[in-house]
């Protein structure tokens, strides 16, 4: 939370209909239902840190596409204020738009869009080329970012020879060739088998570990978010209900809405020792991390015996965690 | 089903009086005193012909643009279109001429047939596979071997030039009308109406303006093999996916870029099909282009047509054919070709046809140069099928003569005849009536004020016999297709076997220019009206057949499993199910058999018709712009009353089956 903010939208609205003239913001629901008025994003505020994974969670036609659109400046909202590293995108002229998405942003689509005529090493290159770069010089960046993400010796192919994950990993290697400050995933891997879609998962994890990029990733899937997010935005019809960290939606939901998502959450892998330490108390052992997830050390508590330390990052005790209550976490009964 | 709605009544009685009009009028409205309806009066006649010809005139005279004239800026278009054009003409076809006229030396030869054989052949193997390659090789070893490699190639080296015009032109529209919504507004009733006037209502002006000469034709072959481009372009451009288009403006694309980058080659499939179109109506224009100058195969098709040598001109009908065959199969390979990477190596390595290409070439000239045959197929060695074409007529006009003549005479006497008749008996104050009446019930106010007006065009203009004329032929002819048409259509949809044969027949019907249809029929039937109308039928059954097929077979399942299911027979499915909700269907394709139909009067003018398209090909012959565009006209009228109402009753009936609200 200490870190910079990247991108920052204030009471953003996106509307669709033709019947939008005099329409005073923010506009009531009835209003927008009388005039046969979608409000596709209405009233979002957020603020993404520099580096961490945000992800955006919603059912299908919450607006999650709609609202990733706004932030990458890909259609203008009917309201609000847009913010990327405090500059008002939308008050930005076409040329300086067009140099931020050249060399600030990168984005990865649902059903990949890559360019059909293309080979793998010409699709990974393109923005490149787009830039002006040569032909040389764009060609040995993408080969690199290929043998990245692990497509080494498929260059010359094309994408109708890949399969699904492999586009998509020529997908991400695409967004990743201009070494994009802020990195935008709209549903990257729903188009992908459950196996395959774990897998890339790992591989976008592994990735941002190297990379330390600013991402916006929007999933429907909660298990997804939960896996991957720093924070959470849980999304419903075209507003924004939450934002939190997985922990803080599974110990404290907002509304039963989101409740209902967390409900069938493996609790263990989310909520961390910190949770159901008990403060201040004194325990054996080296010290567990705060931050540590309760599946990770869960063993750990249980076979001790008697109640084990609790550290921060800088090693200071913080308190106790004992066996009963990381029990209670394993066989779902509170936190 | 068989009770008569009053509606229907007022329908069969205001029939019956134009029928005894058609029948009596004549000796009733003369004595009377009333002569001037059955036959308008030359005294009425509004000379717009005449001025027409005279602004004609003055812009090609006088007209000026300040800077230049208007005939220096048709001289420039000229000069812009014949460099490329005489540049193929003479790498294919006639070599490089030093001089003029008869003195005219070549210094170098055309590409010899060889190579241009073996080129045609590599872009086979190159767009798809070797069979191709054999398919297009075989057409070009036809041409030359039967003798009619240099009209070919002077039709191909129209083509070559036409089609990368039309291609162009139609992309740019295309892409202009896709970005700006306000051009697309404007542009999209032009092509409409362009679709609906025939060609000649736009030759004459062009002969008028560039004269008689390849370039003419090449304008005329542009505009007329454009519109589809055009068409095809915008829809590919906004059906390519929108996840590519945000990638394009995510990366920083600019306008150019998008357009270029991403839009035309994301579409570039659905764009291939549009290059194919234009080829298609180029070919299709062969034959008609080269009644305002363009040479080739379909000068020797028309000078064959109007000297009556069947042999010959049955030879240049097949080889346009087949040439159209070969470059449409072309056209299609590379539309579904799919691309390879590139390879590496050197030039030679990476491009091993071309190579070959090259290597023949020289050699073929080098050779050439002593031994003749390398270079221009051998006349000696040409094989003609005229002769048999010849006997082939002769034949049957000795041992069929009489049962020829019995059908041809059959349909005169009982069917277009009786036709004629009725058309021209009508008094003319009484057929705009009718058609204005027509217009108002099908299509209300609107429709009714054009029909008054353009019928009103068509009889001050003097033209009202030449219209008639044209009516009764084509609607002779278009029910003709129908009845043939609408049956197997619906055959082909019920039946998978049946299906799958006229499919074949109708494909290949389709791949023929127009003009073709009218070669065997004049050898069986000689000139005249039945001719033309066997040919007009001919050319203009496919959509009857097609939109018939298509109709029925998506008539939707649902629909058939109810009347199953509530015990229809077969015969009652089809005629109580299908063929009803068919119906909108059905119009759309009477409505493009009609166009079709019209649109072949110019050539069937040849056989001797009396009628609008006999005008235009009169004008034609004696460059009068003011005849041949009022004739255009004329008939592009007729074509537009006869689309917007069958148009127009086909949305009611589709509202009707609450298929559209
Ligand atoms: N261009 C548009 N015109 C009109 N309505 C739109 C448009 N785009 C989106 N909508 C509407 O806005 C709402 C939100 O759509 P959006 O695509 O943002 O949903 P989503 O959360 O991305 O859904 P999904 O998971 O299916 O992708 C939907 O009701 C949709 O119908
Ligand atoms: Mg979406």
């Amino acid at each position: 939370m200490t870190k910079p903010t990247k991108l920052v939208c204030n009471a953003l609205w996106k509307i669709y209909g033709s019947n939008t003239g005099g329409l005073s913001f923010p506009p009531a629901q009835e209003d927008l239902d009388r005039r046969g008025l979608i409000g596709a994003v209405q009233q979002v505020s957020l603020g993404i840190h520099e580096g961490e994974i945000f992800v955006i969670m919603g059912l299908s036609g919450s607006g999650k596409s709609t609202l990733v659109r706004l932030l990458s400046g890909l259609i203008e909202p009917s309201s609000g204020e847009l913010l990327f590293d405090g500059q008002d995108m939308l008050k930005m002229s076409e040329r300086d738009l067009i140099e931020i998405r050249r060399h600030k942003m990168g984005m990865v689509f649902q059903h990949f869009a890559l360019l059909p005529h293309l080979t793998v090493l010409q699709n990974v290159a393109f923005p490149l080329t787009i830039q002006g770069q040569s032909k040389g010089q764009a060609e040995t960046r993408a080969q690199e970012v290929i043998e990245l993400v692990g497509l080494k010796g498929r260059e010359g192919y094309f994408p109708r020879e890949l399969s699904g994950g492999q586009q998509q990993r020529v997908g991400i290697a695409r967004s990743l060739a201009v070494e994009p400050e802020l990195w935008f995933l709209d549903e990257p891997f729903s188009a992908l088998d459950p196996l395959i879609r774990r897998e890339m998962q790992d591989e976008f994890l592994r990735l941002q570990a190297m990379l330390k990029k600013t991402i916006v990733f929007i999933t429907h899937d909660f298990d997804e978010a939960i896996r991957l997010a720093d924070r959470i935005a849980i999304m419903k019809d075209g507003a924004v209900i939450q934002v939190a960290t997985p922990e803080e939606l599974v110990l404290s939901p907002a509304t039963e809405y989101v409740e209902e998502f967390t409900r069938h959450v493996p609790r263990d892998k989310v909520l961390s020792v910190g949770a159901v330490m008990v403060k201040g108390a004194s325990g054996t052992g080296d010290g567990i991390s705060v931050h540590a997830k309760i599946a990770e050390v869960a063993s750990l508590v249980v076979e001790a015996g008697t109640p084990l330390k609790v550290v921060d990052d800088n090693g200071q005790t913080l308190g106790a965690v004992d066996a009963q209550s990381v029990i209670n976490v394993l066989i779902g009964k509170g936190g | 089903m068989t009770r008569l709605t009053p509606n229907a009544l007022i329908w069969i009685g205001l029939f019956c009086l134009t029928w005894l009009f058609a029948q009596f009028g004549r000796d009733w409205f003369a004595a009377m005193g009333l002569g001037w309806a059955m036959d308008y009066p030359d005294a009425w006649v509004i000379p717009i012909k005449d001025s027409i010809s005279a602004a004609m005139k003055w812009l090609v005279e006088e007209a000026t643009f300040g800077v230049f004239t208007f005939t220096e800026f048709t001289r420039g278009i000229s000069w812009v279109i014949e460099q490329p054009y005489n540049l193929a003409r003479a790498l294919l076809a006639e070599g490089f001429m030093d001089g003029i006229g008869r003195r005219a030396e070549q210094i170098l030869p055309p590409f010899s047939w060889i190579a241009v054989t073996a080129g045609v052949v590599a872009l086979g193997h190159y767009a798809r596979d070797w069979l191709l390659a054999a398919i297009v090789g075989a057409a070009f070893l036809y041409l030359a071997i039967f003798g009619q490699w240099e009209s070919a190639m002077v039709t191909l080296a129209s083509v070559v030039i036409a089609v990368p015009i039309g291609v162009t032109g139609g992309l740019m529209l295309g892409i202009t009308a896709y970005r700006h919504a306000s051009f697309e507004r404007v542009l999209k009733p032009v092509l409409d109406l362009m679709q609906t006037i025939p060609i000649f209502a736009y030759l004459v002006p062009i002969l008028f303006m560039f004269g008689f000469g390849p370039v003419s034709a090449l304008v005329a072959t542009v505009i007329y093999a454009m519109p589809p481009m055009v068409r095809i372009t915008t829809m590919a451009l906004h059906a390519v996916d929108p996840e590519i288009k945000d990638f394009g403006k995510m990366s920083g694309c600019t306008r150019r870029q998008m357009t270029w980058r991403i839009l035309v080659p994301a579409a570039q499939r659905s764009l291939m099909v549009g290059v194919n179109q234009v080829i298609m109506l180029s070919l299709n224009m062969v034959i008609i282009a080269s009644m305002i100058g363009a040479g080739g195969l379909g000068f020797d098709v028309l000078s064959s047509l109007r000297r009556l040598d069947i042999g010959g001109g049955f030879e240049a009908g097949i080889a346009i054919v087949i040439l159209a065959v070969a470059i449409d199969r072309l056209s299609q390979a590379f539309a579904t070709r799919t691309t390879h990477p590139p390879r590496d190596g050197s030039w030679v390595k990476r491009h091993p046809r071309s190579t070959t290409v090259l290597v023949i070439l020289v050699l073929a000239f080098v050779i050439g140069q002593f031994i003749p045959g390398f270079q221009t197929y051998p006349e000696e060695a040409f094989l003609t099928t005229g002769d048999f074409w010849d006997n082939g007529v002769k034949y049957l006009n000795i041992n069929y003569y009489d049962a020829l003549e019995a059908v041809k005479i059959f349909f005169l006497s009982n069917f277009l005849l009786p036709i004629k008749r009725f058309f021209l008996g009508i008094p003319w104050p009484w057929a705009i009536l009718m058609v204005t009446v027509i217009g108002w019930q099908f299509g209300g106010w609107k429709l009714a004020l054009m029909n008054i007006l353009m019928a009103g065009f068509i009889v001050s203009t003097g033209m009202w016999e030449k219209a008639m004329i044209t009516v009764y032929l084509c609607g002779s002819s278009v029910v003709i297709a129908s009845v043939i048409g609408i049956p197997l259509g619906v055959l082909a949809a019920v039946n998978a076997r049946a299906g799958s044969v006229i499919g074949v027949l109708i494909d290949t019907l389709q791949t023929l220019p127009s003009f073709v249809y009218l070669i065997p029929v004049v050898m069986l039937f000689r000139i005249g009206d039945f001719t033309a109308m066997v040919a007009i039928v001919l050319y203009a059954v496919v959509p009857a057949v097609r939109y018939a097929a298509h109709g029925v077979r998506s008539v939707s399942p649902e629909m058939i499993e109810a009347g199953v299911v509530s015990g229809c027979t077969k015969r009652q499915l089809l005629t109580r199910i299908r063929l009803p909700l068919a119906l909108p269907e059905i119009l759309l394709g009477l409505n493009q058999t009609i166009m079709l139909a019209l649109s072949m009067l110019v050539i069937t003018a040849l056989v001797g018709t009396r009628d609008l398209g006999q005008e235009v090909y009169i004008a034609l012959t004696k460059a009068d712009t003011g005849r041949g565009l009022v004739a255009g006209f004329a008939i592009a009228f007729i074509a537009i009353i006869a689309d917007r109402v069958i148009s127009a009753s086909a949305q009611k009936a589709r509202i009707r089956y609450g298929l559209e609200a």
